[in-house]
């Protein structure tokens, strides 16, 4: 063999050799894509939190259109789950071995993800910013490829708690939840909020199933309960009737209802605005509907977003802009990680958020995350309705850690 | 999975003697039964190594639902009692195995038959108090069953076991040293095992005298039990063998998927195990894995076609199923084949 074929057959072996490697490292990513893997129940009970995932490939196709990261497109495969953990593996694993995704993004739900969580933690597969507020989702040690993104129930229900026991010591709590995760979740934050006094304030607890078609039987448990404080963690169907109702029973507790249904469009204005006056909630980005931020900037770039590439979306629905939020924090993930888009790094930058303004988060509050903490969303604002809106109520919280006991 | 076989059950076929000497391709009826067995096994052997680990992953779901749809033919099919509450059998397995495997450390495998025993009586114990229920009745009784199950999971008096709205986390036991095989494979080929001795149990059981009793009850109550059979009982007992492979199905599933949740085991899943018994062909024991398949398959399809539209689909094809072919794929499947024999004989 003379040294000319020898050098050819070098360099073909040095070719394959770098493309395996860079295959091997980098996968789901080429020079013109980046592939991004989702699970959504776009069918199902949970349906209606299918618009997170068309919102978000909203966004994705607009930052694809201009230019899209580095020079790479993204390629967002949503798939559907129903909202069921055995179908959640099923495609999972199809994202992961067969489409080859770069990492998971935002899949849906506390059950299904928990139906993969040590899959991808054990196939080293970045599960980034789940759609779920439970609180398993931050724990860097032992799952260092999973994190949550929203603040979670339990140190929301903290923040309602610590809230309580400073400004009505003396109160008694009724509480109303939904029979879940979710709703569990709230209770247990309140309880640890409460401390020691969680025991003799909460004089009443009363729950329901999703599939109920009213509450109101529960509302008249608790005022007969002798309560003067209501803890409202309801998701907006009943969240509505809970506020018509404590108001048409002319009971008239101090009323705490829950970020997750604190929505002007969807809860307030269907309840009645007089009904709502003196709500008391917290929120970390603004809801649409609120006429007190409809000209800050931010607020203006969504509309913009909204009507060129999401035109179908309803743009009062809160979803859609959590949708919105959550990809921008994507986005500006890949885009830290240059042209280093392999696995570990995208986790390495995930981990290291300073500092980040997204567009409709209020004022104050910021995206931060370190190797040790996987909370990205950490603060809330809290929040009174008065006339047609929700303004502050004093100054922002921090609730990411167990500090705030 | 492929089909086991290709024929409905016959009573006579057992007698060993061909119910026609006539010959097709050189090849009596029961000669071809056998080489489309053998063809299809091979087919199933071979299959894991063919596929990646995800598709061997997503044949192994197949093999577990046909488990579960068997026995909800078993019941449905051959005894004519409508179940709604599948989902419960197959829920109550998971979590007896999820529960042995997570909080008291027993060997998975073991686990497979005590789910399989406990959704036994379950099942026994349920179909004696529902024993009066005909039809629609039977099938609310069961349907309610079905609505409390993720409930009953989520409640604080059993939280403690099940690991409540949570779920709990499986850990799926290592493949045998001594055989060269991935994970994925290893539990394709335990599934199937269990599979065809299930299909090999129930050819058996309902061409057997007990089999026959359950028939006849379906076909007539009033004239079995005149005929001495205690029809009370063998409904239950039906009942009681239909939990068991629900069960067995279910707890296969919990270790195969590595976690269970109350969300796993809506009533939505029963209607999935309906559907797969009507499309794969009421009281036709291959059908079932041509009813697993479509029932695993389809919403990945109905998917590419339009994202929300998995749920209506399954009822189109259901409505369609019960009209077109009321005897489902299996007897469509049987129907071609004896046109193409008559073809091939003139």
């Amino acid at each position: 063999m003379n040294l000319w074929n020898r050098g050819i057959i070098c360099a073909i072996g040095f070719v394959t050799l770098t493309a395996a490697i860079s295959a091997a490292e980098m996968p789901g990513v080429t020079d013109k894509e980046i592939k991004i893997g989702n699970t959504m129940p776009y069918s199902g009970p949970a349906s209606a939190y299918g618009t997170i995932g068309k919102a978000i490939n909203a966004y994705f196709n607009k930052v694809n259109a201009e230019g899209g990261i580095n020079g790479r497109s993204i390629r967002f495969i949503s798939l559907d789950d129903g909202y069921s953990p055995p179908k959640t593996k099923e495609q999972i694993r199809k994202l992961v071995e067969k489409e080859k995704v770069l990492l998971v993004f935002q899949s849906l739900g506390t059950p299904t993800n928990a139906a993969v969580h040590s899959y991808l933690n054990k196939k080293r597969v970045p599960q980034l910013f789940v759609a779920t507020g439970a609180s398993k989702w931050s724990d860097p040690e032992n799952f260092p490829w999973t994190m949550g993104w929203q603040p979670n129930y339990q140190t929301e229900g903290q923040i309602y708690g610590s809230y309580i026991l400073k400004n009505h010591p003396d109160g008694k709590i009724g509480i109303l939840y939904q029979n879940d995760d979710y709703g569990k979740d709230y209770m247990i934050g309140l309880k640890k909020g409460l401390g020691d006094r969680s025991n003799s304030m909460i004089v009443a607890e009363e729950s329901y199933e999703t599939t109920s078609p009213t509450i109101d039987s529960q509302i008249i448990k608790l005022k007969a309960s002798g309560a003067n404080i209501f803890f409202n963690v309801t998701t907006p169907k009943f969240a509505a009737q809970a506020i018509k109702k404590i108001f048409d029973f002319n009971w008239k507790p101090v009323h705490f209802l829950n970020n997750v249904s604190a929505s002007v469009g969807a809860v307030l204005k269907p309840a009645g605005l007089e009904k709502s006056q003196g709500i008391i909630s917290v929120s970390y980005y603004m809801d649409p509907t609120d006429p007190h931020y409809q000209n800050t900037e931010g607020m203006k770039r969504w509309q913009k977003f909204m009507a060129d590439y999401f035109p179908e979306g309803n743009r009062k629905e809160s979803l859609n802009m959590y949708g919105y939020l959550v990809a921008q924090t994507m986005v500006h993930v890949l885009k830290k990680c240059g042209d280093n888009l392999t696995r570990e790094n995208v986790m390495k930058h995930a981990a290291n958020i300073r500092n980040l303004k997204l567009d409709t988060l209020y004022e104050g509050i910021e995206v931060n995350t370190s190797p040790s903490d996987f909370r990205p969303v950490e603060s809330m604002q809290p929040t009174v309705f008065k006339g047609e809106s929700f303004v502050p109520l004093g100054e922002i919280v921090k609730s990411g850690n167990d500090k705030i006991q | 999975m492929p089909e086991v076989e290709n024929h409905a059950v016959h009573p006579d076929s057992k007698s060993g003697v061909p119910e026609s000497s006539s010959k097709t391709i050189g090849l009596t009826d029961v000669e071809w039964r056998r080489l489309a067995f053998v063809l299809s096994l091979s087919f199933a052997v071979i299959l894991p190594f063919v596929f990646e680990g995800f598709t061997t992953f997503q044949f192994t779901l197949a093999g577990i639902y046909a488990i579960a749809i068997l026995g909800l033919n078993l019941l449905s099919g051959f005894n004519g009692q409508i179940s709604l509450g599948h989902s419960t059998f197959y829920g109550i397995g998971a979590y007896t195995s999820a529960i042995m495997i997570n909080q008291l450390e027993v060997p998975a495998y073991w686990t497979i038959p005590a789910a399989a025993l406990i959704c036994l009586s379950f099942g026994f114990i349920f179909g004696l108090t529902v024993t009066r229920l005909e039809g629609l009745y039977l099938a609310l009784a069961t349907f309610a069953l079905a609505i409390a199950t993720p409930q009953i999971l989520k409640s604080k008096h059993v939280e403690q076991w099940t690991g409540g709205v949570q779920g709990l986390d499986v850990y799926k036991p290592d493949v045998p040293q001594a055989l060269p095989l991935e994970a994925d494979q290893w539990w394709y080929f335990v599934v199937l095992g269990i599979l065809l001795l299930m299909l090999w149990c129930t050819k058996n059981l309902v061409n057997s005298r007990s089999g026959r009793a359950m028939i006849a009850i379906r076909d007539n109550p009033i004239a079995a039990r005149s005929m001495g059979i205690n029809t009370s009982l063998y409904k239950a007992l039906t009942f009681g063998c239909s939990g068991l492979y629900a069960g067995t199905a279910g707890a296969l599933s919990a270790i195969v998927i590595e976690y269970v949740a109350p969300d796993s085991f809506t009533f939505v899943l029963s209607f999935f195990f309906l559907t797969g018994m009507v499309i794969g062909g009421m009281a036709s024991i291959p059908g079932v894995i041509f009813g697993a398949l479509f029932v695993l398959f389809l919403p990945n399809f109905a998917e590419d076609f339009s994202k929300n539209l998995a749920y209506a689909i399954f009822g189109i094809l259901l409505i369609a199923t019960v009209y077109a072919m009321p005897s489902g794929s299996a007897g469509l499947f049987s129907a071609i084949l004896t046109r193409l024999k008559q073809k091939l004989n003139q």
